[in-house]
């Protein structure tokens, strides 16, 4: 009886290693290949691209929640009281968040990397903003450059002006 | 909502309340007479008064200050000098066309302004001038919308909010100027201040960005260079440079019979 219980015992240990070696593999896995997959992508995860600047007009988490209901209450006071706060806008949003394509230009809503459809076509939410919003940054103004132009044109004529 | 989300919240400014705004500027209805919408421009033409020899200045808008919302102490307001406005001349229109990035096929684009051509056949004298939305005190085309889409904002620019339009081109067949356009095609070209889009109807917005940067709409400031026939102001303030040159020479109103009330002026439409 001693021996079968000996034998018995030895088992059990085995089972039991073999158990804890899977459990350390497991955790071995998590923690090395896993954050791998999701760095590359090939998780079915959103991958997000990030956005210009430090940090987004609210925390992160606030965002994800809530960005719909800023936009919706934006709008209303963009369209019917004419308060166009630019922090909240949806031009301001597509410009920090604009994702360069293979030619170096932001992409638009119709490209897969649109930082809008990074998420939206993970959780099969069919969004129709750009239908009528432009879903690109717009190119620095040429005629802005023309203005400050101007202005320095209208500062020498004023210097001019004042000079005794 | 976790605690944490009520925090985050509390860090978010007054202003950016979660609830769904009312629309202003809901006016009752003002029935509209029968009529032909065809000869709506002859009516205007007896009701003007012959005011020779008039020479108007641009106003220049007063910024708003940030933050503040449109006012009803404000009516913008659009005066035409037919005089100065030639026939051969589409200045505003094209400038209206870029800087709202209204493109697309001839057949189906949209017109925010067009030029009308008078022809006085016991004359034979030939009067052009532009028409565009009239941004009208009690607009039918707000009267009509099933949708509250058609809006007149605090300072009377008349809007399509096209996030709630449906598209039922109720307000094209109520307005009597034909001011109003239906987007019958895809774009994907929009300017970033003037989103449009397939399925909504839209019209002239008075350039209401530019209004709220203090600037003059774009077919005033196109026009300025060319003949000088468009003066835009606030009707209400006495001193604006419409307000005067309204109480100095006669304008007449589109179809002043039907009692809309137009915020839109035409001076020698003789």
């Amino acid at each position: 009886m001693t021996g079968v219980a000996k034998q018995f015992a030895l088992r059990l240990a085995r089972t039991v290693d073999c158990f804890v070696a899977s459990l350390l593999a497991m955790t071995a896995f998590c923690l090395l290949a896993l954050p791998a997959l999701a760095e590359d992508a090939r998780t079915l995860a959103p991958q997000p691209p990030r956005g210009q600047g430090e940090h987004c007009v609210a925390d992160t988490d606030f965002m994800r929640r809530n960005h719909m209901l800023m936009m919706m209450d934006h709008r209303r006071e963009v369209l019917h009281d004419g308060v166009r706060e630019k922090k909240y806008s949806l031009a301001g949003c597509v410009s920090c968040h604009a994702v360069k394509g293979a030619d170096g230009a932001p992409v638009s809503f119709a490209d897969e990397k649109h930082f809008c459809r990074s998420c939206h076509s993970y959780v099969a939410v069919r969004i129709d903003c750009f239908e009528c919003h432009k879903s690109t940054p717009d190119a620095p103004q040429k005629s802005a450059v023309r203005e400050q132009g101007n202005d320095a044109k209208k500062l020498a004529a004023y210097l001019r002006e004042v000079k005794p | 909502m976790s605690h944490a989300d009520d925090e985050h919240e509390a860090n978010i400014p007054a202003t950016t309340a979660w609830m769904p705004g009312t629309i202003p500027g809901s006016s009752p209805g003002t029935g509209m007479t029968g009529g032909n919408r065809r000869n709506f421009l002859r009516g205007a033409l007896a009701a003007t008064l012959i005011a020779p020899g008039v020479t108007l200045n641009v106003f220049g808008a007063n910024a708003r200050p940030a933050g503040e919302p449109a006012s009803t102490k404000v009516r913008w307001g659009l005066l035409v000098d037919v005089n100065k406005c030639s026939i051969s001349c589409d200045a505003c229109v094209r400038a209206c066309n870029a800087e709202n990035g209204l493109t697309g096929r001839s057949e189906t684009d949209a017109q925010w302004i067009r030029k009308v051509t008078l022809n006085n056949s016991a004359t034979e004298e030939i009067r052009s001038a532009p028409v565009m939305c009239q941004h009208c005190a009690s607009p039918p085309c707000v009267d009509v919308c099933p949708t509250g889409a058609s809006f007149k904002r605090a300072d009377g620019i008349v809007l399509v909010d096209k996030h709630i339009c449906i598209g039922c081109r109720y307000c094209m067949m109520a307005c009597p100027f034909k001011a109003r356009s239906f987007v019958h095609e895809d774009h994907d070209d929009q300017a970033t201040h003037a989103p449009r889009g397939k399925g909504t109807v839209e019209g002239c917005t008075l350039c209401v960005t530019r209004v709220d940067a203090g600037q003059k709409p774009a077919c005033v400031e196109a026009c300025a260079k060319e003949g000088g026939a468009l003066v835009f102001g606030d009707l209400n303030d006495p001193g604006s440079e419409i307000s005067k040159a309204l109480r100095q020479y006669p304008a007449a109103q589109l179809r002043a019979d039907l009692g809309v009330d137009p915020g839109v002026f035409y001076a020698h439409l003789k």
